[in-house]
């Protein structure tokens, strides 16, 4: 929405750069044309939780890109502390607010320290972080299946009797259960706190919005920083946001479809805003400057008496942390652990939201984590029904989703490769 | 790093053996210690040694064509060849267009080779291109790059109409995901070609005698002239270029060269195996190739001929024997699978953390 501004000098560079988006953009609404079975009661069930599901994890990579560390694949490692700590509590039969409590603090420790490790990786194989980040992923999770196959068992002893051990005693079942908050487990441990209908969050969340369009337009209007302002994109922002609202509160009169969407969880919308709002104070401090000036350029960061080692190191713990967090938040919304796959796909997938948004390997926002989430999921969730009604095979809208996955990560870093070799080739001559 | 580019230079011919352990470099000689040491745990617990060896046998020559394919890419500049699966899926088209048209035995082998030979060669040129066009970045694009191409290709698996009940499913449309070779009498055609015993070691000639070729032709072809220019330019463009040489079409040809490896590699591999593996088989393949030859001795920058022998024997190697070693010693666990992840990764990792800084 806000390049609508800047976009009108320029349609060619505009749809080059915003590729990625426009593909997404086009291939949800061809799927909603050619797909009758999706009703939107459905759709937005299935949407909306997947938001409250996965923005956690995309927004944990924008600090690392900010930090000039491109998109970081080693959040899986983050992931995978997430569920090593949802293992021990689960083992412990911990459960409700205090076991995920106990989660998120064990999580936090745990992923802070491989943080640290990946973060001197990047440090040694530096201008190759990207491939190194996908790399240590595939380490690490070697590593954890060592852990959870072979040193749960064979090293620490363990009952066999245990329900989420292997009948033969050794190592951990492909699925775990996470029993049900009621009964003292961590499903839902955050969602059952507080839901509401999904119509009222989208007025909410509309009104809100528009507060805070009007909020900072009249901040940099007082404070003299008019120039940040512009009007048009104003307009427009606020256009979306009343139109959003107008929809919501048309659904709530009329009693439409909208009413019969699932109820969303407030404390996690509540956590995601919360870690925006994070991301957006951490930049302005001392070491959000850090983490800009590193990632503009490394050389003169280090010049000017910034230590770009330590620096990067704690982008990437923070980003890891985040990460295990994320797949916590996760995993309690879906109830059961998939101990062996669960983490694997994380970080393609969240990267690729985060590149359908908008964003690049050197730059990333919030706007752009939560508008990839949306567009993604949503794309995620109308393929194999395009499969279906255009070819009458649901797999092949699946094989096509991966190939968008891997396509989009590709399409999106090639370009952005191919511009910064074009742009230095034109100022080497 | 230094005893390396000493010894791709190749000008100590004559080594004495203090030099010698020197110019091994630390992957190869961590993964020689650990084979060994699972050979002689191994004999401990009593598991056939002319099994293991007929099987690493096997294993190498399996696996050494598609290892090859990464040195013409190492060499040109462009990095370990981490789209390998491009070439994968050009061989495995090549081979199930040869079922389609109802071929058997060594003529299904010649068509497969000459329809994805040249599917390859194309191909090649458009990743070669690529490649070009996001210099300093390669390995990270070409990896994703190989990925969409796999995924693209399980959507042609399943669409192309091809008829042959042999790799058809039963019910629906598509080719099935593992195609049995046996039905084209192709399983271990190569293999069983002069197969001969020594002892109770099985020698699959054809197979090694089709390594060794295409090894003898890459060896050859860096010894011609396009070959010294390809590895010139990958040592120091700004040297060959000022020399007069095009890198930019070297590297498009060493791709070329490359990707056409990969996708002789998976026949030669599919023909051994016995069945030919499609839709998201290739994905994860280029990585044990690549950590294969950096085990042998290579870097991310240079490789040689005999890197991609030593580096192939190593893993296979290793691989084939701590399997029944690792469930002789610890029933009921799955663990050489989880110590080929560590290794390769961990080696690939090592690799990444010696490529110089300058090379963005």
């Amino acid at each position: 929405m806000e390049n609508l501004h800047s976009s009108s000098k320029n349609a060619g560079s505009w749809i080059l750069e915003n590729i990625v988006t426009i593909i997404f953009v086009a291939f949800t609404i061809f799927g909603f044309m050619v797909s009758s079975g999706v009703s939107v009661g459905y759709f937005f069930s299935e949407l909306s939780s997947r938001i409250f599901r996965n923005s956690f994890l995309v927004l944990s990579l924008i600090i690392p890109v900010l930090a000039g560390l491109g998109l970081n694949f080693g959040i899986v490692i983050g992931a995978m502390s997430g569920q090593v700590a949802i293992a021990i509590a689960r083992y412990f039969e911990m459960g409700g607010l205090s076991g995920l409590s106990f989660c998120f603090v064990v999580a936090a420790l745990v992923a802070a320290l491989c943080g640290y490790f990946t973060g001197k990786l990047y440090n040694k194989t530096r201008g190759q972080e990207m491939i190194a980040s996908l790399i240590v992923g595939f380490f690490a999770n070697g590593i954890y299946q060592f852990l959870f196959l072979f040193v749960v068992g064979v090293v620490i002893a363990v009952p066999a009797t245990h329900p989420m051990i292997k009948p033969d005693g050794v190592g951990i079942r492909m699925t775990v259960d996470l029993v049900p908050v009621k009964q003292g487990g961590l499903k839902y441990a955050l969602e059952n706190i507080y839901q509401i209908p999904f119509v009222h969050a989208l007025l909410i969340l509309a009104l809100g919005l528009l507060a805070l369009l009007l909020i900072r337009y009249y901040w940099n209007k007082r404070r003299g920083y008019g120039y940040r302002n512009s009007m048009s994109s104003l307009l427009v922002n606020a256009a979306f946001c009343l139109a959003l609202a107008g929809v919501a509160v048309h659904a709530m009169v009329t009693k439409s479809q909208l009413l019969m969407v699932r109820k969303v969880p407030v404390v996690t919308g509540l956590l995601i805003i919360g870690l925006c709002v994070f991301t957006v104070l951490i930049m302005k401090t001392k070491l959000g400057q850090d983490f800009r000036s590193v990632g503009q350029s490394q050389h003169t960061a280090e010049v000017s008496g910034i230590n770009v080692d330590r620096t990067r190191i704690i982008a990437t713990m923070i980003s890891t942390v985040l990460a295990s967090w994320g797949q916590i938040i996760y995993l309690q919304n879906m109830g059961t652990l998939n101990t062996y796959n669960a983490h694997t796909q994380i970080g393609m997938f969240s990267v690729a939201a985060l590149l359908v948004g908008g964003a690049s390997t050197s730059k990333a926002s919030i706007t752009h984590a939560i508008f990839g989430t949306i567009l993604f999921n949503a794309m995620f969730i109308m393929s194999p029904e395009i499969g279906q009604s255009l070819f009458g095979q649901a797999i092949l809208g699946e094989y096509f989703r991966t190939f968008m996955v891997y396509g989009v990560i590709g399409v999106a870093l090639g370009l952005h490769v191919w511009n910064t070799n074009k742009k230095s080739r034109i100022t080497v001559e | 790093m230094s005893e390396m580019n000493g010894n791709a230079n190749g000008n100590n011919r004559i080594r004495s053996a203090g030099r010698l352990l020197g110019s091994v470099g630390l992957p190869t000689a961590i993964i020689g210690v650990f084979w060994l040491f699972t050979l002689v745990a191994g004999h401990f617990v009593g598991i056939s040694m002319s099994t293991l060896v007929s099987d690493t046998i096997k294993r190498a020559g399996m696996n050494g064509i598609l290892v090859l394919a990464m040195v013409p890419a190492i060499q040109s500049g462009t990095g370990p060849n981490f789209a390998l699966p491009i070439g994968i899926v050009c061989g495995l088209f090549g081979l199930v267009c040869s079922i389609e048209l109802n071929l058997m035995g060594p003529a299904w082998l010649l068509v497969s080779f000459a329809i994805s030979i040249p599917l390859a060669a194309a191909v090649g040129y458009a990743y070669g291109r690529l490649m070009n066009a996001v210099k300093g970045s390669e390995m990270t694009i070409a990896t994703y790059t190989g990925f969409s191409i796999v995924a693209l290709m399980c959507l042609a698996w399943l669409m192309i109409p091809f008829q042959n009940p042999k790799m058809g499913w039963f019910i629906g449309n598509g080719l099935r995901e593992t195609i049995q070779l046996d039905a084209v009498g192709g399983a271990q055609l190569l293999n069983n070609f002069l197969m001969f015993t020594i002892g109770d070691v099985i020698i699959p000639t054809g197979l090694l005698l089709t390594f060794a070729f295409f090894t003898a032709l890459v060896w050859l072809f860096f010894r011609s002239k396009s070959g010294i220019a390809i590895s010139a330019g990958g040592i120091n463009p700004k040297f060959a270029r000022a020399t007069g040489l095009d890198i930019d079409k070297n590297r498009i040809i060493a791709n070329i060269i490359s990707t056409i490896l990969g996708a002789i590699g998976i026949i030669v591999y599919s023909q051994s195996y016995g069945y030919a593996q499609l839709y998201t088989a290739p994905l994860m393949m280029a990585f044990p190739a690549v950590a294969a030859i950096l085990i042998g001795g290579a870097t991310a920058s240079r490789a040689k001929v005999s890197h991609v022998i030593i580096g192939v024997v190593f893993f296979q190697g290793l691989l084939t024997t701590a399997l029944p070693v690792a469930n002789e010693v610890f029933a009921g666990t799955d663990l050489s699978e989880i110590m080929r992840m560590i290794i390769q990764n961990g080696i690939i990792l090592y690799a990444l953390t010696q490529v110089k800084r300058g090379v963005q």
